[in-house]
């Protein structure tokens, strides 16, 4: 392979991009050396098993593909925003389309949630960390190099252009040759692993690590969610696995599975892709569904209302949730019985998600509402989401489906949903938990500009493309003729997402602020909470209880704080040694060769990718050797600890 | 269970039966019906499952213990989820469809 074969070449965009990674890499090389922080680096960071650093990195993470997947769609509206456009050419906006979507849900969505349960499901329970934190450094740190090699291929090599659902026959070696549809498959394939993991070691943590007294139906409503939404993940990622797997297969070692020739089946790639993709919807929404619950009756200041029902139309939700993936393709061409049962399989999962807005709307209704930056992002959750939901039912009936099928009415469906229940989600979280993380309250006033500059463009940007869809317009085209009349809708929805891009700079302009001359939390429980994360200092101590506290109901913090009004003495807490994990660089240097392996498959270097793999299992082996029992905290720097904190 | 412990084992007699006449059962149907091929092996493997699903319940101790009832579901859960995906999967792509191939 040629040296202008192996980097994108010949685009004024590559090449900014180019330099500007160049500079950021050296400027981070800088920073560090000057600073002398690579030994704090690798100490703190890069070797923690701490659950809550690996959810600030998660977070991290997901806030730069935020960042990398917004530019992609303000890249996309720069393009539409005029008919007959000529920014973009169609391949390059076929990769941005591709990239757009496939790192918004698995490398933003999903690392988000995944930051936030790091950060708040330990310390809900009352537990210390999670079950296996090596697993969960491990976790994190596949999703990172599964994300980097994904987001490498925009210089090296070309992006994928197939979408980011990857449809056979297209995203075959026959229509999509070269390295750009590889890199989606290892990408997803390393990252998957993550998740994976993330999902067992969380079905681990809470059904074996809650304080005494915590039962099941006294978990806090995040909790709940995380357990379910993590069953399922440990239920579907296998599906995509295996699908990704296959068409690696197909494309690099010659097999037939999906391929038009050969007897393959290309229409079982999006079987498969859509029976991992259905539930992977849930996947992202429930954690959501989790949080607004914390946030609602945090700041109604009441209980909330139906729990048992929000936990029950939880699992329905997950039970359902894997017997709808077919109206993901009700035009391929099934039989009247198949999409029959799909639309009404799909219409049924309304019902437990509409028994959940009603809870909330419930819990609000004569609760004394505080209206803070986390509850903002709640409130306008609950009509938006339901847009989303409504249109949901429209896209459900399978002979209406083929009007909306492939047109901007859909495009604006699931960003109705996903927006308005994931995004919305995660930046509420940051901010009930940005305490719990740094110690510092994220800025309200600066946090309410970003909710309405955001929330305001979203409705601008997405509610015309309802309209551009029953105009008639499709998804996935990069350009379209002045007479199809879409034009004066189109530059609305541009103003729309610049209006999203503005309140996402508000959101990075109010972290740098509070990093500055952010209001420090002293008390540990700011928003006068009810749940066990705010019953200990801000930030967390890195062994996050001091005493393994008592649970005796739900809202354990709540009660706790009720029975100390009421005079009751409290007993001087007695310390113990704390058993900690020890830290450990592998699953840094294990993802690295995982990294490796990836990128030689991607370009079928096989020497590179068996190194690689050599590497994995070497990191394997030498953990399966290795004896570490963690170390104690003694019990004078535990005193030391929560004497800062009276 | 617990509480059976010391008592006459009748779960595991009541098991051991159990699968003794399913497996004669199998063995009856392959070997002295007139029945198609087809239809005697799917006999045999709804058998076979009956049979998997005794050693689970009755020697295997999936529902004892701390996490029991947990096992159990998960169980039941990724045996709903091996149903949808491999029937579901016939359905969609060849029985439910519009071109058969």
């Amino acid at each position: 392979m040629k040296w202008d074969e192996f980097f994108v070449t010949g685009e004024p965009l590559i090449y900014m991009a180019d330099a500007a990674i160049v500079l950021t890499i050296i400027g981070i090389v800088f920073v560090l050396t000057y600073f002398k922080k690579w030994k704090w680096l690798w100490k703190e960071w890069l070797t923690t098993v701490d659950h809550k650093k690996i959810g600030i990195m998660y977070i991290i993470s997901a806030v730069l593909m935020l960042f990398r997947g917004g530019v992609d769609a303000l890249l996309m509206r720069a393009q539409l925003t005029v008919p007959n456009n000529t920014f973009l050419d169609s391949q390059h906006y076929n990769e941005i389309f591709t990239t757009h979507g496939t790192i918004m849900i698995l490398f933003m969505a999903m690392p988000f949630i995944f930051g936030i349960m790091n950060i708040a499901v330990p310390l809900q329970i009352g537990a210390r960390d999670v079950a296996f934190p090596y697993l969960n450094a491990l976790s994190f740190w596949t999703f990172f190099f599964g994300a980097l090699l994904f987001n490498i291929s925009f210089v090296i090599g070309g992006s994928p252009d197939a979408g980011w659902t990857a449809y056979m026959p297209l995203a075959g070696n026959e229509l999509s040759p070269g390295p750009g549809q590889n890199y989606y498959l290892l990408g997803l394939q390393i990252s998957g692993i993550g998740s994976l993991i993330s999902g067992i070691n969380f079905i681990v943590t809470i059904l074996k690590m809650r304080a005494p007294g915590m039962t099941l139906m006294r978990m806090p409503m995040f909790t709940w969610a995380t357990l379910i939404t993590s069953i399922l993940v440990v239920f579907a990622f296998p599906v995509l696995t295996v699908a990704l797997a296959l068409m690696t297969l197909d494309r690099i070692f010659g097999t037939h599975f999906f391929t038009l020739s050969g007897d393959g089946v290309p229409m079982h790639w999006a079987n498969l892709f859509w029976i991992w993709g259905h539930p992977e919807v849930y996947i992202a929404i429930l954690p959501a569904f989790g949080v607004f619950s914390e946030v609602v009756s945090t700041f109604a200041r009441k209980r909330l209302f139906g729990y048992t029902a929000m936990v029950w139309s939880m699992v329905a939700i997950s039970v359902l949730s894997m017997l709808v993936w077919v109206h993901h393709f009700f035009t391929m061409g099934s039989g009247a019985p198949v999409n029959a049962f799909f639309s009404v399989s799909t219409m049924a999962i309304a019902i437990p998600t509409g028994v959940k807005i009603f809870n909330w709307l419930f819990t609000l209704y004569k609760g004394r509402i505080k209206f803070t930056s986390a509850m903002l992002w709640s409130l306008a959750f609950i009509p938006t989401f339901v847009i989303g939901g409504v249109t949901g039912v429209m896209l459900s009936m399978a002979a209406a489906d083929y009007q909306y099928h492939n047109t901007y009415f859909l495009v604006a469906h699931f960003h109705n949903t996903l927006i308005c229940g994931t995004v919305f989600a995660v930046f509420a979280a940051l901010h009930y938990w940005y305490p719990k993380m740094f110690g510092v309250i994220l800025n309200e006033k600066l946090g309410k500009i970003t909710f309405w500059f955001f929330v305001l463009g979203f409705n601008v940007c997405f509610l015309p493309q309802y309209v551009l869809g029953f105009m008639g317009m499709p998804r996935r085209i990069y350009t379209y003729p002045a007479d199809a009349g879409w034009t004066e809708l189109n530059v609305i929805s541009t103003i729309g997402a610049v209006m999203m891009g503005i309140g996402f700079i508000f959101l990075c302009i109010n972290v740098v602020y509070t990093y500055f001359k952010g209001e420090r939390d002293l008390t540990g429980d700011p928003w006068d909470g009810r749940t066990l994360e705010w019953s200990i200092p801000s930030p967390a101590p890195h062994y996050n209880f001091a005493v393994t506290p008592q649970v005796k109901g739900l809202d354990a913090w709540w009660m706790m704080k009720k029975e100390r009004k009421e005079g009751k003495e409290e007993e001087k807490p007695e310390y113990k040694p704390i058993h900690m994990p020890s830290n450990s660089g592998r699953p840094f240097i294990m993802s690295i060769f995982f990294f490796i392996a990836g990128f030689g498959l991607v370009f079928e270097w096989m020497p590179v990718a068996i190194i690689g793999l050599i590497g994995v299992i070497i990191c394997m082996i030498l953990r399966s050797f290795e004896y570490d029992d963690g170390y104690y905290v003694p019990v004078e720097e535990i005193k030391q600890t929560e004497a800062g904190r009276e | 269970m617990a509480q059976n412990e010391k008592g006459f084992p009748w779960k595991h007699v009541f098991g051991f039966l159990l699968s003794i006449i399913l497996t004669l059962l199998a063995v009856w149907i392959t070997f002295s019906t007139d029945l198609p091929t087809n239809t005697i092996i799917t006999l045999i493997v709804v058998l076979a499952f009956c049979q998997a699903f005794i050693q689970l319940l009755l020697f295997m101790h999936m529902k004892e213990g701390e996490s029991g009832s947990w096992q159990a579901t998960m169980i039941y859960y990724g045996i709903y989820i091996a149903i949808v995906i491999v029937a579901g999967s016939i359905w969609v792509m060849s029985l439910g469809h519009q071109h058969h191939y």
